[in-house]
């Protein structure tokens, strides 16, 4: 009886056998890659605002502090979306009757707030808190990105555990001076790696990972 | 429930002998009842898991084709946007993101207490007590708890209505100024109004200016349960109406004829069960340990705490107080004691002799003023006024006797001389008026009849007009507390359900222009202000506000400016600190009436059954049926829920030869109530008692149709208890207690010993463990915390069972309610328990409490066998509970020796009705199907206060986190802290010679640990098998079989 496989089957069979490993290595990648993509962590993507406000230009333009606007980021949980009393406290005075504020000014008139569409959304069973982080060192920055340069604001980073328990388990590689926290652009004046450990000294910052610091 | 009628004398055999356990849970656990193994080893019944709701074929195919076609695509959905929505201008004072707490008060039965409220962007969503009450001390009580949830409910009345359809306030107020107009020729003799007792001066000052204008008019205060029994005993006494304030820290013995005064259900629960466990605490500084004598038919929480305990019928409590009165030598008085109770008298007697001026006793509300005048001749006697007992004013404005104005007004009512009637607050007489007087049907002869409360009742029902009222939380008012200290309540939220005060409801009936509730409640303090505090009656006449009326001669401008801007002042001072200082009654001086013995004694007791009535422990006389959380917390002493019953003792269970749940009947007067019966060890014998307040048809969605209406039964000649025909009825009802859920079989859980035992070893806790345990045990190594390691200790001594813990922590964790039929299957999501333990005979038990939240064990059982890692110890040794890591296995739960796991079988948590979101914790996580969860220590409050230490670089302090049951404790049983810290509180309590652990052979090393109770029992009592005195070592109760 004929053979039923020809002799280049046995280089087929253990090619397949790599052939079907990398397919497996390369499939748990691709979903690993899917999972940290823009498209699932929503990172790099625009919402529909009332106003398209430039951070671009309150803040890389003109130079305003972010806690002009974000009042209660050193004390609360939340960093704070300003009242809209906030926005005409300038906006009476300069572009105060441009087209393109008239939702703000609406607000303001109306007694209706604003409603803006929250780009940072962290899951419900998350409890982060913007005050300990600003205290301990962790600049605005080191989340949020630059929005100095950020014409329509977006979220940077994955906002997922594994990069929110990166900093927690090396916070050294982080953190900057209390004077910096607010500064877009910074640049440590010697070295992270020196400056770091320093700092967490300093700071006394923990390297909190338990389930309970976040989830509760 | 048992299928074959419990053996009680098997029973009483296994509890005398050796076989049975020394402390037991429930009859059905000593006498190992099928159920009972049931609960035991499966943790939830048979089938409990199974989908039992009649679901058919069709309906369940539907169901399942819908979530197949949708369980894959949940995971995949996009979130949904989510809103940001900032002020358009922010108040000062509001950082969102961070709680504010305001300082108001709640009144029930005419007693206010203070409260701090915890309010996030305006929501209320928690009640804490005011530490700087005079009266509350910080202590709160479940109803005060849980009337936050009152506050968001769904089914509170939200128009004015009249004859059912919508009408603006204008035409109400038109309305109601016509009803007075047509009244004034007549000097108002067709004008009533009814209310709940009013503690608050400004209400009873509105009211009698009506009264001025109206002099004919009649005002009637009126509650089902009323406090007339003690007024009447003071009139009786001193003749005149006083409030006996006690103090229990003065006091070494303390007799109590039927007074439950530490229950929360007394309205001065909070005070005095602070008061009485500072004599109940063993450490080093307090002062010697009390001893309570307590005489009573129905077990209670005073009861509980006795250390002797004698079960009398209620109407022969009378005849046990003469005896006492005429062994300690009241002159005048004769009597024998009770047949049983000749022992106790004397020992009673003779410690009261010994204690003259250091004792005190107390007298119930259900009892007769005979009973009260008794305990206020003792007390004068023995020298005890001043000292332990204080007359003070009432805290009502005007005391009166209740029952006989309502009477009258049934009479007036009945005879057409009511025109105008109208019915202020949450009595509901409709519902609970006695059932003889008919006063539905003589309501409706009154032409004109309003009636404001929060819900659309049974009064409402029948009343032309219904006007919303606001809850305490929405309204400006004021009270005053047990002391006569004045709180101004102030609102935290604008009225949910556009409601009116009684404030305002009230003012429509004067002349005067409309007022806002502030307006009035300000004009009557500004008045009080200016008479100066020093200065100031107290209770500021009637007419006080008038002065400050429109037309009278005004200030010189300047002169008011200051004077303005001085009360202002003092007015925010008052709103800041929740009290008003200097409100405080003086104490009268009052001097025991020549005739105070006049009434002849009573009949020695009624013979054959006779039936007490008492509020319910949960839902109070039944204006708070329609909270979830109070109905389906387990009952302090019975640990029923979602219904009243007919609590009788064993024997007269065996006499009447019924079992748990059967039908009783009860006849009294040709009314009759089908009951069922519910066996409560302790028990009087040849009683009933049936709680208040259930069987209501317009209280709402939770409410309605729950339980047995006892009022249809309760006639006026009998208020409180009287004589009833008691027969074995037909049929079988399902109750349910949740006492043997989470059962734990044959250890030494709760331990106690006598307070000489306790002198001789104080140790004597640690001699009752299962088995001794070495330190190198484990094979893992020792852990070593560095930073905080958190732990709590409860005094097993000072907690009473009051419940109001179990509710704070429902309310603090965003805890659901899941229903009668759920609890019946052993699914009650409380993260928070409280085991009711007995010792000794079934017919008259000690009963010890022992609240059971989350040990938090070191090496914890529940952390090795999650597949997931959902449940994992963190560095500072809490039993971390991960939510979203949570996949349902409930291995965790099977591990648990503690049984403090709940799990979400189904969708317990409400998360459709819009208004009931107001209320969660935002700093909680609310929880869905299929997740378990469990007591976190309040760990959001732990993380709030680490990162404001964090932010001011300290440590956290002592007593800077305070869970919610720790908050809500009235008697401070339960302190938390830092076992790092050798200063803590908690750590000097654990060094306490009677701080034991649960289960300590297990090595699971708990971090809740236990202060063992200590018993006072009188020596010359102690002979006396059925009260007090507990061997200390005997481990021959435990059931060894197990390993």
């Amino acid at each position: 009886m004929a053979q039923i496989f020809p002799k280049s089957a046995n280089a087929w069979s253990k090619a397949s056998i790599f052939a079907v490993l990398g397919l497996v290595a390369s499939l748990g990648a691709a979903i690993g890659a899917l999972q940290r993509s823009d498209f699932v962590t929503a990172a790099n993507t625009f919402k529909d605002q009332p106003v398209q406000f430039s951070h671009q230009h309150h803040v890389g333009g003109i130079g305003i502090d972010c806690r002009y606007c974000h009042t209660s980021v050193e004390v609360s949980s939340t960093a704070g979306i300003p009242p809209t009393k906030t926005c005409i406290n300038c906006h009476s005075q300069i572009w105060s009757t441009s087209p393109y504020l008239e939702p703000v000014r609406s607000s303001f008139r109306d007694d209706k707030p604003l409603k803006w569409v929250r780009v940072h959304d962290l899951p419900d069973f998350v409890y982060f808190n913007h005050s300990i982080h600003v205290t301990k060192g962790m600049g605005c920055e080191t989340c949020h990105g630059r929005v100095d340069k950020m014409p329509l604001m977006r979220q940077q980073n994955t906002l997922q555990m594994e990069w929110c328990l990166n900093c927690h388990r090396n916070p050294e590689q982080f953190v900057r001076p209390r004077s910096e926290v607010f500064t877009m652009g910074y640049v440590p004046a010697i070295a992270q790696r020196e400056l770091g450990p320093q700092l967490v000294a300093e700071y006394k910052i923990q390297s909190l990972t338990n389930c309970s610091v976040c989830h509760r | 429930m048992s299928a074959e009628q419990l053996d009680l004398n098997a029973i009483r055999a296994k509890l005398q002998g050796t076989t049975g356990p020394q402390y037991w849970r429930s009859l059905e656990a000593v006498a190992e009842t099928p159920e009972f193994q049931e609960f035991l080893h499966r943790e939830f019944p048979a089938n409990a898991s199974e989908w039992n709701d009649p679901v058919g074929r069709r309906g369940f195919l539907k169901l399942m084709s819908a979530s197949l076609a949708l369980a894959g695509v949940a995971g995949c959905t996009v979130q949904p946007d989510e809103l940001i929505v900032p002020y358009v201008r922010q108040p000062e004072e509001i950082v969102p993101g961070k709680p504010l707490f305001f300082a108001t008060a709640m009144s029930l039965g005419g007693v206010a207490t203070g409260l701090l409220v915890e309010s996030h962007e305006g929501r209320p969503t928690k009640i804490e007590g005011n530490p700087d009450h005079p009266a509350s001390q910080g202590g709160t009580d479940l109803y005060a708890q849980a009337s936050i949830l009152t506050l968001y409910d769904p089914d509170r009345s939200s128009a004015i209505t009249e004859l059912g359809e919508i009408r603006p306030w204008a035409a109400f107020v038109a309305a109601i100024r016509g009803a007075l107009s047509a009244q004034l020729p007549t000097r108002g003799a067709g004008l009533r109004i009814l209310t709940e007792t009013t503690n608050s001066p400004t209400l009873a000052a509105q009211i009698q200016q009506i009264l001025a204008t109206h002099p004919d008019a009649r005002w009637i205060q009126w509650e089902p349960t009323t406090r007339d029994n003690v007024r009447a005993g003071a009139r009786v006494a001193f003749g005149d109406y006083v409030e006996p304030v006690y103090d229990f820290t003065k006091a070494d013995v303390v007799v109590s004829f039927d007074a439950d005064f530490l229950a929360a259900e007394n309205a001065l629960g909070v005070k005095y069960a602070r008061a009485f466990a500072s004599r109940r605490r063993l450490d080093a500084a307090a002062a010697a340990m009390s001893r309570l004598y307590v005489a009573e038919a129905t077990p209670t929480v005073t009861g509980g705490r006795a250390d002797h305990r004698v079960a009398l019928k209620a109407s022969q409590i009378e005849t046990f107080a003469r005896a006492v009165a005429a062994k300690a030598g009241v002159s005048g008085v004769t009597g024998g004691a009770p047949a049983g109770t000749e022992a106790v008298v004397d020992a009673i007697a003779t410690d009261l002799a010994a204690h003259r001026g250091r004792s005190l006793v107390v007298a119930g509300e259900a009892q007769p003023a005979s009973v009260h005048a008794l305990a206020h001749a003792l007390n004068d006697l023995l020298g005890n006024a001043g000292q332990t007992v204080t007359y003070l004013p009432t805290p009502e404005a005007v005391p009166s006797e209740q029952h006989a104005a309502m009477r009258q007004l049934v009479v007036d009512m009945d005879a057409g001389r009511v025109q105008a009637l109208l019915i202020v607050g949450e009595a509901n007489p409709v519902f609970s008026a006695p059932a003889d007087w008919k006063f539905g049907d003589a309501l409706k002869k009154v032409a004109w009849r309003a009636h404001t409360g929060l819900f659309h009742d049974e009064t409402a029902a029948l009343c032309q007009w219904h006007v919303p009222a606001t809850h305490f939380l929405e309204m400006w008012s004021d009270g005053r507390s047990i002391d006569g200290t004045a709180a101004i309540v102030q609102p935290l939220i604008q009225p949910m359900y556009g409601g009116k005060s009684p404030h305002e409801v009230v003012a429509t009936l004067s002349e005067r222009a409309e007022r806002s509730g502030y307006d009035v409640v300000r004009e009557h303090w500004a008045a009080f202000a200016a008479q100066g505090a020093a200065a100031a009656p107290a209770n500021p006449p009637a007419a006080a506000p008038a002065a400050t009326a429109p037309g009278a001669p005004t200030p010189a401008p300047a002169t008011l400016t200051t004077a303005a801007t001085a009360f202002e002042k003092q007015w925010r001072k008052w709103l800041h600190d929740g009290y008003i200082a200097g409100s405080a009654f003086a104490p009268k001086a009052v001097a025991l009436s020549p005739g105070w013995n006049a009434t002849p004694p009573a009949s020695a007791g009624t013979a054959g059954v006779e039936v007490v009535f008492k509020r319910d422990g949960s839902i109070y006389d039944g204006r708070f049926a329609n909270n979830g959380w109070l109905q389906e917390l387990p009952k302090p002493v019975t640990k029923l829920t979602w219904d009243n019953a007919a609590l009788v003792a064993p024997r007269t269970a065996e006499k009447l030869g019924v079992r748990n749940g059967d039908l009783l009947s009860v006849k009294m007067e040709g009314r009759t109530l089908d009951v069922p019966a519910w066996i409560d060890p302790g028990h009087a014998q040849d009683a009933v008692t049936i709680t208040l307040g259930y069987g209501r048809s317009r209280a709402g969605r939770v409410g309605n149709g729950v339980g047995f209406n006892t009022y249809a039964l309760r006639g006026s000649s009998a208020p409180w208890f009287g004589a009833a025909e008691v027969t074995k009825g037909d049929g079988t009802y399902q109750l349910v207690s949740t006492q043997d859920h989470w059962s734990i079989e044959g250890r030494n859980l709760v331990r106690s010993a006598k307070l000489e035992d306790y002198k001789a070893n104080p140790a004597f806790a640690h001699e009752m463990e299962h088995m001794k345990l070495s330190d190198g045990l484990t094979l893992y190594p020792k852990w070593e915390y560095s930073g905080y390691s958190w732990g709590m200790a409860i005094d097993l001594n000072t907690c009473t069972g009051c419940n109001a813990c179990v509710v704070a922590c429902q309310s603090e964790n965003n805890i659901p309610v899941v229903g009668k039929d759920q609890v019946a299957n052993g699914r009650e999501m409380q993260w928070l328990r409280i085991d009711r333990y007995y010792v000794g005979d079934i017919d008259n038990p000690d009963t010890y409490y022992q609240p059971m939240p989350c040990q938090q064990c070191e090496n914890a059982p529940c952390e090795v066998v999650c597949p997931v890692a959902a449940t994992v110890h963190s560095a500072e040794g809490l039993n971390d509970m991960v939510y979203n890591r949570c996949v349902g296995t409930r291995y965790c739960s099977n591990n648990c020796p503690w049984k403090v796991r709940r799990f979400n079988f189904t969708l317990y948590q409400d998360w459709e009705t819009e208004s009931l979101k107001m209320q969660r914790n935002p700093d909680v996580t609310v929880r869905s199907r299929g997740v378990m969860e469990k007591c976190t220590y309040c760990v959001q409050r732990i993380n709030s206060a680490r990162i404001q230490a964090k932010r001011e670089d300290r440590d956290i302090r002592d007593g800077e986190i305070v869970t919610a049951c720790e908050s809500a404790c009235p008697s401070q049983a339960i302190t938390f802290g830092n076992l790092n810290d050798p200063n803590s509180r908690v750590a000097k309590l654990k060094a306490d010679p009677r701080n034991y652990s649960m289960l300590a052979e297990l090595n699971t090393r708990p971090r809740t640990t236990y202060l063992a109770a200590v018993r006072n029992p009188n020596p010359a009592l102690l002979t006396n098998p059925t009260v007090g005195g507990h061997h200390t070592e005997s481990h021959a109760g435990t059931t060894e079989s197990e390993h």
